[in-house]
């Protein structure tokens, strides 16, 4: 029974086939042997351990002298505030005095400067980005969706010295001419544009930081917009949705915690971002209610006086801002990475 | 000239998963052997045990003993060194996309650490001749990449790129499985020509294939080698039920 | 109200919701060149000024003392040219290795994961705390200001950058080619030197260029560490001029002459950063196969 099953199945030609002479195969003809040399020669060659092993350790070494770095940094930073941190201890954080002729010093009115700066800065930042991060990936015809969004990639390729000749130049004389005045105007009642306006201050740096960070936050939001799956698109369209629900619907919530990760990077780079906002900011150690007002960041005053401190406790002060700083903007980084992270990683496992 | 390979209580895993289970056979040399069974079955896990391949695979695990020749591959010699001496064909074709078709050749001499131009000359024309791919590719040598090249010349190119170091077997993994049907019967010729100079060991889910190309053919079956005889003892007289019903198309 | 009425679309809601739909898609354009008019404003500007204001002694000359007029950026040009080859010599080869650990070695371990994330974390930390660690670094031990302090804190700023793109760019080479070198009984350092690195070749050295033009820029990490100075470069050692410290610092100054030489200084540094990108991406795109990628 097994052996006409076997005929029967069986396929005709499988065998016909097995004897088939292969066909001539134009300018197959092959004379002689291989080299002998070769044989010889890959024979004689090694097991290739020692070059691994030397090459892994060189790789390891460099790939932890990241890690390296940044532990050096800290210690750096640690040991150079040393003075400052017995001297003032918590208190450094919260005293507005800064005296360098009495060697007493407390960092609130640069918080106070770099927070407010940042905070603003966001606020004109965020819904700039927005619309532009919306416009490029939604709204914006295909052939011109590169060249805007290289255009906006390349305000993150200007240096920030430049930002700041810039801001100088010409953003001053528009804040103390035109925009400020306007403020006043329609907007004095609320306290925040009183005293006199120089052009710098609070504001203007404020302004510039915005322009600076506008690229970081629409890039990341471009980036998780990108990662919502076309399918749950077209399913909110499919029900009759217009374009603006589609995205208020689909893209806006499934990228929400995204777009918030971005925010939160820029508000990293808004905090340590130095030079421009020293150029414009007025550098004056003051909590001043009007956005007029000159102020100073924890950036700025490094940069500002730096060179200048005499004495070690000054220096010392000084270097202990720039701890706080590094502290602070790793912390705001880590949760940054961690929930751009979090809505790209969902994107990929739904992509797999 | 070829060498033959003895296999002995060859065992392999994935993490957990145990792929090859108590694998003894004997494959001899300058002719090729055929490796059906159906997906999953272990077929390319054992031929990538033949050269250490399987070990490139960080969760990857081998026990047992393989001699290729009279080299016990995994306590006598490293890894490289065995894979110099066994050549390995992929299923997809998998030419360097930034080397030319002369440096695709000889990369496996040149990147060994080999630089003599004269030799490397002959030993890229004589392979390409070899792989029936010299015609087609002779005048632009240097100008054009790998990459550029059909799917089916890619393949030869990688042939040609294996058999530049001399191999004493040869190892195909489906070499035809990504190829339009053209491809696959210069692939077939070539292994038929080739066989007498090499050993070479074919992967293939191609039952037809493997009776075209193949004296001796082993049938693979849950991690099990199941049955290994001359092929047409296979084709006409399987001695396994298991593998009656596989090639009658009862199953897999 | 009955089922029929709810079900028959709504005229009034059919409009307002087309309406919204518009208004949205109108403030998204508005908002898009609201952000494009400073940046065009910008670079305009910088030409428009910086032009009228360069002439061959700016390219020739060192800065003369205050009154005196003409004058030049030669030696910040040098300068910063020095810093940024130090800076790249240490900080390209050490970023593109510990991007082949992260990709060829680390990938799937912990201690891979910790580094990459770390690289992040470094990427953030602001220019300026940078500038006070090469300072506290170097600069405390050597007890002045030095080129090679500055070169070394630029360096410390590529190394995250290039690592990672390195890192992106390898994860996209194919295991298959690697494979097919493993095949051959190519070692894996030299797998990883003449398949990987090469394949991803392309991607790499934009990463790297994104990183120079990145630290090219950047001033606050020069403060404490080059100085300047308005001599032409002597050695690593010294105090060095750099052209974006000497744009800044004539950008503060009170003098119309030197802010005449910080826009023709600004000019140059954009210029020179966008030319020596567009270079590298020009050359490294000839001299192909063809039929490659």
């Amino acid at each position: 029974m097994a052996d006409t099953r076997i005929k029967d199945a069986e396929p005709p030609a499988l065998l016909k086939l097995q004897v088939n002479e292969p066909h001539a195969v134009a300018g197959h003809a092959v004379e002689g042997k291989a080299p002998a040399a070769i044989r010889e020669f890959l024979n004689k060659r090694g097991s290739g351990a020692a070059g691994d092993g030397a090459f892994g350790a060189l790789v390891l070494a460099c790939a932890l002298s990241i890690l390296g770095i940044v532990v050096l940094i800290l210690f750096v930073l640690i040991q150079q505030s040393k003075l400052s941190l017995h001297a003032f201890g918590l208190k450094f954080f919260i005293t507005s005095a800064w005296d360098p002729v009495m060697g007493d010093f407390g960092a609130l009115p640069f918080i106070y400067g770099t927070l407010v700066t940042s905070f603003l800065a966001l606020c004109i930042a965020v819904p700039l980005a927005l619309c532009v991060a919306i416009f490029i990936m939604e709204i914006c015809p295909k052939p011109l969706r590169g060249p805007v969004a290289f255009l906006t990639e390349l305000l993150a390729a200007i240096p920030s010295v430049v930002y700041g000749l810039w801001a100088v130049f010409v953003l001053v004389p528009i804040m103390r001419d035109h925009l400020g005045p306007f403020l006043v105007k329609f907007f004095g009642w609320t306290g925040l544009f009183s005293g006199t306006n120089f052009g710098e201050g609070l504001l203007t740096a404020s302004i510039i930081l915005s322009i600076m960070i506008l690229p970081v936050i629409s890039s990341i939001t471009r980036e998780v917009m990108g990662a919502v799956p076309v399918s749950q698109k077209e399913g909110v369209l499919a029900l009759g949705a217009t374009r603006w629900e589609m995205i208020r619907i689909a893209v806006l919530r499934n990228a929400r915690v995204g777009i918030v990760g971005g925010v939160i990077l820029g508000l990293g780079r808004a905090l340590g971002e130095t030079m421009a906002v020293t150029m414009v900011i007025g550098n004056h150690p003051d909590i001043a209610k009007s956005l007029f007002a000159p102020g100073y960041t924890l950036a700025s005053v490094i940069a500002n006086e730096f060179t200048e401190a005499t004495g070690d406790l000054y220096l010392s002060a000084l270097i202990e801002i720039g701890l706080a700083l590094f502290l602070v903007t790793v912390v705001v980084n880590t949760i940054a990475r961690l929930l751009v992270w979090f809505v790209t990683r969902n994107s990929a496992r739904e992509a797999r | 000239m070829g060498v033959g390979i003895e296999v002995k209580n060859l065992n392999a895993w994935y993490g957990q998963t145990h792929t090859l289970r108590d694998i003894n056979l004997t494959i001899p040399a300058n002719s090729a052997t055929a490796l059906i069974g159906p997906s999953g079955c272990g077929k390319s896990t054992f031929v990538r045990c033949l050269n250490r391949m399987h070990e490139t695979n960080p969760s990857a695990r081998v026990e047992g003993m393989v001699k290729v020749g009279d080299i016990d591959i995994y306590n006598d010699a490293a890894p490289v060194e065995i894979r110099r001496r066994v050549g390995m064909v992929f299923q997809r074709p998998n030419p360097f996309p930034t080397m030319s078709i002369y440096d695709n050749v000889a990369s496996g001499l040149k990147l060994n650490g080999f630089h003599n131009r004269k030799v490397l000359d002959e030993v890229v024309e004589r392979s390409l001749k070899q792989a029936a791919l010299w015609n087609e590719v002779k005048d632009d040598l240097k100008k054009k990449s790998g990459a550029s090249l059909s799917g089916g010349q890619q393949q030869r190119l990688c042939i040609a790129r294996a058999l530049a170091v001399d191999p004493e077997v040869l190892l195909m993994d489906e070499p035809a499985s990504a190829l339009d049907p053209a491809s696959t019967s210069k692939i077939e010729d070539l292994i038929f020509e080739l066989k007498d100079e090499y050993s070479i060991v074919i992967v293939t889910h191609n039952m037809q294939q493997a009776a075209r190309v193949a004296e001796n053919t082993g049938f693979f079956l849950n991690g099990q080698l199941v049955e290994f005889a001359p092929t047409s003892t296979i084709f006409t007289k399987p001695h396994d039920k298991r593998t009656e019903d596989y090639i009658t198309g009862r199953f897999g | 109200m009955s089922t029929n009425s709810q079900l028959r679309p709504n005229r009034a809601n059919v409009l307002r919701r087309s309406a919204s739909n518009h208004l949205v898609t109108a403030i998204s354009v508005l908002g898009t060149l609201l952000v494009l008019v400073p940046l065009i404003a910008i670079l305009v500007y910088l030409v428009y000024k910086g032009a009228s204001s360069l002439n061959v002694a700016f390219f020739t000359h060192t800065p003369k003392p205050v009154g005196e007029s003409g004058g030049g950026m030669a030696n910040s040009i040098v300068g910063s040219s020095i810093i940024l080859l130090l800076a790249s010599l240490i900080g390209i080869p050490v970023g593109i290795l510990g991007g082949v650990y992260l990709a060829e070695y680390g990938a799937g371990k912990t201690l891979g994961a910790g580094i990459r994330f770390v690289a992040d974390v470094l990427n953030g930390v602001p220019s300026i705390v940078m500038g006070i660690a090469g300072y506290a670094l170097i600069v405390v031990h050597q007890r002045h200001f030095s080129a090679l302090a500055a070169g070394v804190t630029l360096a410390i700023m590529m190394v995250p950058t290039v690592t990672r793109t390195t890192e992106e760019m390898l994860m996209t080479v194919p295991h298959a080619i690697r494979e097919a070198a493993y095949g051959l009984g190519v070692p894996r350092w030299r797998m990883i030197l003449s398949i990987s690195l090469r394949t991803a070749a392309p991607g790499i050295i934009t990463g790297c260029m994104l990183a120079f033009a990145r630290v090219a820029g950047e001033t606050a990490p020069l403060l404490f560490t080059a100085f300047g100075s308005s001599f032409w470069p002597h050695n690593l050692n010294e105090p060095m001029a750099a052209l974006p410290l000497q744009i800044f610092v004539y950008a503060m100054s009170p003098y119309d002459e030197w802010h005449r030489l910080a826009w023709a200084g600004s000019l140059v540094l954009i210029t020179l950063i966008m030319v020596s990108v567009g270079l590298v991406r020009y050359v490294t795109s000839r001299g192909r196969l063809k039929g490659g990628h």
